[in-house]
C-alpha cells in the first residue's frame, strides 16, 4: 500500500536513542511525551500512596511532618505541571493532530521538538530543588505568598522549573494554531476537523493566552524571595490577595487545558463505536470555544473565603453557574450519540463511557462548590481535593487511558488483550470512587487538606479511601502492564481495528514517516459512516 | 456519628442549599447513567446492526442549554442569598478578635479579655475579625459551616450564632508550614450565664464550659514532647540536639556547660543552668552565646511547653 516506511522503522537520522532525541517527527515527539509523562505520573501516584498510608498511621509513624508537606507539594506539581497540563495535547494532540486534518507534520516541527527540551529542562529543574538549597519545598503547588517568600525551603527553583515549562505549553500551543490554520488538507474546513482538534485549537488559544500571566507571577515570586520588592509580602506593603489573584487567573484556565483535549478524544471514540456521527457536532464545537472564554472569567471562585468584597463573590460564582452549561451540553451530546447508533463494546467505549459518569460526579461538586452558600464550608478541605481528582483523573486521566487505548493499535501497530484491559477496569473504577467519594465524604465532615495527622472523627474514613487506594494502584499496574505487554509481544493490528472512519484509520498502523502517500482531499464531514452502510 | 451537625445558626442555611443542589446532582446522574447503560444495550449492534445515521436536533440542544441554565442559576441565587445571611453580622453581636499565627489561635475579647479557646454564649450572635501575624491562615469551624481565611495584610469579617452547646474543632484550612495540621482549637459553647461569670470574672475566674472540654479533650492529638516539640517550635531549624554546630549552638551537653556569652556588648562566662535556658527561649536577643548571630526569633510558647522545652534540654547530655 505504501511505500514509506513506518516512523518507527525509519532510520534516516540514525538509529537507537539518538534517533530519538533528535527526531522532529511529530509521531516519535508524541511517543518521547507519553514515555517520560507516564514515569512522571507514576511517581507522582506513588507518591499518592505514601500520602495514604501516612493518613493510615497518622503522626509521623511513617514520615516527618516536614516531609509530609513536601510530598504533597510534589504531587501536585507533578501531577499538574508534569502529566495533566500537558498530558493530552502534548502525547495525543502531538501525535494525532496533524494526521487528523491530513498534514505531514505540525508547522514547527524543530520548536516542537524543542518543548519537549523545555518540558524536560522543567521537569529537571523541579526535581533539583528537592535536593538542593533549603530542601523540597513545602507549599503546596499553590505557592501562596507570604508562606511561599517566607518558608527556607527550595522554592525558587521549583517555581523557576514551572516557569519553564510554561514555554513548553506556550510554543505547544502557538505551534498547533498554526497548524490548524495553515495545514489542513483540501476540503477540511474548519467544520469538518474532527472534534479533538477543535478541542485541541481551543486549548492551544488558552495555553497562548493564560500561560505568561503564571509566567509572569512565578518571576515576580522569585524576584520578591531574593530581592524583597515587596509586591506580595504585606510586611514591606504587598498584597497576598494579588499573588492568589494573577496565580488563579492562569491556573483556573489551566483546568480547562486539562479537561479540553480529554472531552476531543471521547468526541473521537464515541462515534466510531456507535458507527453514526457524533450528536450535535457544532454545539460540542462551540462549547469547547465558550468553555475556553467563559472559564477564563471565573478564576476567583478559589477564593470565596479569601475577604474579597461581596459584589466580586457574588460576580464570580454566577460566572461559574455559567460555565458549567457547555460542559453539561457536552455530556448530553455524547450520550445522544449513543441513540439508535449500532454500538460495538470495545474497551475504549467502556472507558470513555466511565469518563462520562465520573466527569459529571466531578462536574457536579464542582457546582456545589460554585454556590457561595455551600463552598464556606467545603473550600479548602478533603471534598475539594475530591473533586478535582474526580476531574482531572476521573475525567483527564479516564480519557487518556480511553485515548491511549482507542489509538494504541494506530501508533504502535499492535493489539493489547482486551480481556486484560477489562479486568484492570474494575479496580481501577471500585478502587477511584473508594478513595475519592470517600474525600468528598471526609471533606463534608470537615477534613482541611494537606494535613499530615487527622482528628480521630476521621479516621475510618481515610481508612476506606486508603484501602481504595490499593485497588486504584492495582487497576493501575494491571493496565500499564497490559499494555506495555501489547508493546512488546502483542498481535500486529490491523489498519482501521475499531471501523473509524476519520483520517487516522486510511491509513497504515503504524503510520509511515510522512503520514500520508498523497494528501487526501476532503469531502465530507468527521463521522460520515453513510457510505459503510451501502 | 457526629458529622454534619448542625451548631449554627449558619450550617442549616449552608445545608439547605447543599441539599438541594445534591438532590439536584443525584437525579442528573442517575438519569445519564441509566440512559447511557439502556442505550448500550439497546442499541448493542447484535440488537440494533444498522445505525441511524443522526446528526443532531436543534429543539434538544436549545432544551438541553437552557434548562441547566436555569437550574444552574436557582443554584446560584439561593446559594447567594444563604450566604449573604452567613456573612452579615447582626449589630448586636459581641465583636472577638482572631489572631492567626504559625501555628496557634489566640481570641481577644472586647474588654480585653484572651483565650487560646474560644468560648461563646449560646445564642448569641458573636462577630469575629480575623487577622494573621504572618501567613495566610484559614478558620474553619466545620460544625458552623464557618471559613474565614486569616490574611496578614488585612482583617476579615464573619460571625456565627451558636445553636448548641458543646465543643467545636477549630482548624488551619491554609497550609501554613510545617505544623498546619496542629494548628487547632476549640469553640466552646457555653449557657451565658457561665460565660458570664467568666467573662465578667477577674484574672482567676474559673474557664466555663468545664464538663465540656472534659470530654472535648480526648480528641486533640497528642501534644508533642522532647525532640518534637523543639522541632515543631522550628529550634531545630537552627540548633542540633547531636553536638553539631549549626546557625546556633548545640543543645548537646549545653547544660551544666560553662559558656561564654555576650550580653549587650559584655563578654562573660556564666554556667548554663535552667535560669538561662528559660531566659533564652523567652528573650533571645539578650544573652548570646559567643561565636553566634543575635538571629534567633521569639517564638510563641506557652508556659508547660517552656518547660517541656528546657526539661529537655537538660537531658541532652
Amino acid at each position: 500500500m505504501t511505500t514509506q516506511p513506518s516512523y518507527l522503522d525509519y532510520t534516516g537520522n540514525g538509529t537507537g536513542l539518538k534517533a530519538w532525541l533528535t527526531s522532529t517527527d511529530h509521531k516519535r515527539v508524541g511517543l518521547l511525551y507519553l514515555y517520560s509523562m507516564i514515569s512522571f505520573f507514576l511517581v507522582a501516584v506513588g507518591i499518592g500512596v505514601v500520602m495514604r498510608l501516612v493518613q493510615l498511621y497518622p503522626f509521623q509513624h511513617l514520615v516527618k511532618a516536614q516531609t509530609y508537606n513536601a510530598l504533597f507539594t510534589l504531587h501536585g506539581v507533578i501531577m499538574i505541571f508534569l502529566f495533566v497540563v500537558p498530558g493530552l495535547p502534548a502525547i495525543f494532540g502531538n501525535f494525532f493532530l496533524p494526521i487528523l486534518i491530513g498534514a505531514k507534520d505540525v508547522a514547527f516541527p524543530r520548536l516542537n521538538l524543542a518543548s519537549w527540551y523545555f518540558f524536560m529542562a522543567g521537569a529537571i529543574l523541579a526535581i533539583l530543588s528537592l535536593f538542593t538549597g533549603g530542601g523540597a519545598p513545602d507549599t503546596g503547588w499553590t505557592f501562596y505568598a507570604p508562606f511561599s517568600l517566607k518558608t527556607g525551603t527550595n522554592i525558587s527553583l521549583a517555581v523557576f522549573g514551572a516557569f519553564v515549562l510554561g514555554f513548553s505549553s506556550m510554543l505547544t500551543g502557538i505551534n498547533f494554531i498554526v497548524t490548524i490554520h495553515r495545514l489542513r488538507a483540501p476540503g477540511m474546513t474548519f467544520f469538518r476537523m474532527p472534534l479533538m482538534a477543535w478541542a485541541l485549537y481551543s486549548t492551544s488559544w488558552i495555553q497562548l493566552l493564560a500561560t505568561p500571566i503564571l509566567a509572569i507571577t512565578l518571576v515576580l515570586v522569585i524576584l520578591e524571595r531574593f530581592f524583597g520588592i515587596g509586591i506580595f509580602d504585606p510586611a514591606k506593603g504587598g498584597d497576598p490577595l494579588l499573588y492568589q489573584h494573577l496565580f488563579w487567573i492562569y491556573s483556573h484556565p489551566a483546568v480547562y487545558i486539562m479537561i479540553l483535549p480529554g472531552m476531543g478524544a471521547i468526541s473521537e471514540i464515541l462515534p466510531t463505536f456507535c458507527k453514526r456521527p457524533i450528536f450535535g457536532y457544532k454545539a460540542i464545537a462551540f462549547s469547547s470555544m465558550s468553555i475556553a472564554g467563559v472559564g477564563s472569567l471565573v478564576w476567583a471562585h478559589h477564593m470565596f473565603t479569601s475577604g474579597m468584597s461581596e459584589f466580586a463573590n457574588m460576580v464570580f460564582s454566577l460566572l461559574t453557574m455559567i460555565v458549567a452549561v457547555p460542559s453539561a451540553i457536552k455530556v448530553f451530546n455524547w450520550v445522544s450519540t449513543l441513540y439508535k447508533g449500532s454500538i460495538d463494546f470495545q474497551p475504549p467505549l467502556l472507558f470513555a463511557l466511565t469518563f462520562i459518569f465520573l466527569f459529571c460526579i466531578g462536574g457536579l461538586t464542582g457546582v456545589m462548590q460554585g454556590a457561595l452558600a455551600i463552598n464556606v464550608h467545603i473550600h479548602d478541605t478533603y471534598f475539594i481535593v475530591g473533586h478535582f481528582h474526580y476531574v482531572m483523573f476521573g475525567g483527564t486521566g479516564f480519557a487518556l487511558f480511553a485515548a491511549l487505548l482507542y489509538w494504541f493499535p494506530k501508533m504502535f501497530g499492535k493489539m493489547y488483550s482486551k480481556r486484560a484491559i477489562y479486568a484492570s477496569w474494575l479496580p481501577l473504577f471500585v478502587g477511584f470512587n473508594m478513595l475519592y467519594f470517600g474525600m468528598l465524604i471526609l471533606g463534608m465532615m470537615g477534613m482541611p487538606r494537606r494535613y499530615y495527622v487527622h482528628l480521630p472523627q476521621f479516621h475510618w474514613m481515610h481508612v476506606f479511601a486508603t484501602v481504595g487506594s490499593w485497588l486504584l494502584v492495582l487497576g493501575l499496574l494491571m493496565y500499564f502492564g497490559t499494555l506495555l505487554y501489547a508493546i512488546f509481544r502483542g498481535k500486529k493490528a490491523d489498519a482501521n481495528p475499531w471501523g473509524g472512519v476519520s483520517l487516522e484509520w486510511t491509513i497504515p498502523s503504524p503510520p509511515p514517516l510522512e503520514n500520508f502517500e498523497t494528501i487526501p482531499t476532503i469531502t465530507t464531514g468527521p463521522y460520515h459512516f453513510a457510505e459503510e452502510e451501502k | 456519628m457526629d458529622w454534619m451537625t448542625q451548631a449554627s445558626t449558619s450550617a442549616a442555611k449552608s445545608d439547605a442549599v447543599f441539599f438541594y443542589t445534591f438532590g439536584l446532582s443525584l437525579a442528573f446522574l442517575i438519569f445519564i447513567t441509566a440512559l447511557m447503560i439502556y442505550f448500550v444495550v439497546r442499541y448493542n449492534k447484535k440488537r440494533h446492526p444498522k445505525a441511524e445515521q443522526i446528526e443532531g436536533h436543534v429543539g434538544l440542544e436549545i432544551l438541553w442549554t437552557s434548562v441547566p441554565l436555569v437550574l444552574f442559576l436557582t443554584i446560584f441565587y439561593y446559594g447567594w442569598t444563604n450566604f449573604e445571611y452567613m456573612r452579615q453580622a447582626p449589630r448586636d453581636a459581641m465583636g472577638v478578635k482572631v489572631t492567626a499565627r504559625q501555628w496557634s489561635w489566640a481570641f481577644e475579647y472586647p474588654n480585653g479579655k484572651k483565650s487560646k479557646v474560644l468560648f461563646a454564649p449560646i445564642g448569641r450572635p458573636m462577630k469575629l475579625e480575623v487577622r494573621s501575624a504572618d501567613v495566610v491562615h484559614g478558620f474553619f469551624v466545620p460544625s458552623f459551616r464557618l471559613k474565614i481565611d486569616a490574611v496578614p495584610s488585612h482583617a476579615n469579617t464573619t460571625w456565627f450564632e451558636p445553636t448548641r452547646l458543646g465543643s467545636y474543632d477549630i482548624q488551619c484550612t491554609v497550609i501554613c508550614g510545617v505544623d498546619h495540621a496542629l494548628m487547632l482549637s476549640k469553640v466552646i459553647v457555653v449557657p451565658e450565664d457561665e460565660f458570664k461569670t467568666w467573662y465578667f470574672g477577674g484574672e482567676d475566674a474559673p474557664e466555663p464550659g468545664k464538663s465540656l472540654r472534659a470530654e472535648a479533650h480526648p480528641d486533640l492529638p497528642k501534644k508533642p514532647m522532647g525532640e518534637e516539640l523543639l522541632r515543631v517550635k522550628g529550634c531545630l531549624a537552627c540548633h542540633s540536639v547531636d553536638g553539631k554546630p549549626m546557625v546556633g549552638p548545640t543543645l548537646k551537653g549545653l547544660y551544666g556547660k560553662q559558656q561564654e556569652v555576650i550580653t549587650q556588648g559584655q563578654t562573660r562566662t556564666i554556667t548554663v543552668n535552667e535560669a538561662y535556658l528559660r531566659e533564652a527561649i523567652e528573650q533571645p536577643g539578650q544573652t548570646i552565646v559567643k561565636g553566634y548571630p543575635p538571629a534567633m526569633p521569639v517564638m510563641p510558647m506557652r508556659e508547660q511547653e517552656v518547660k517541656d522545652a528546657v526539661d529537655y534540654i537538660k537531658t541532652l547530655k
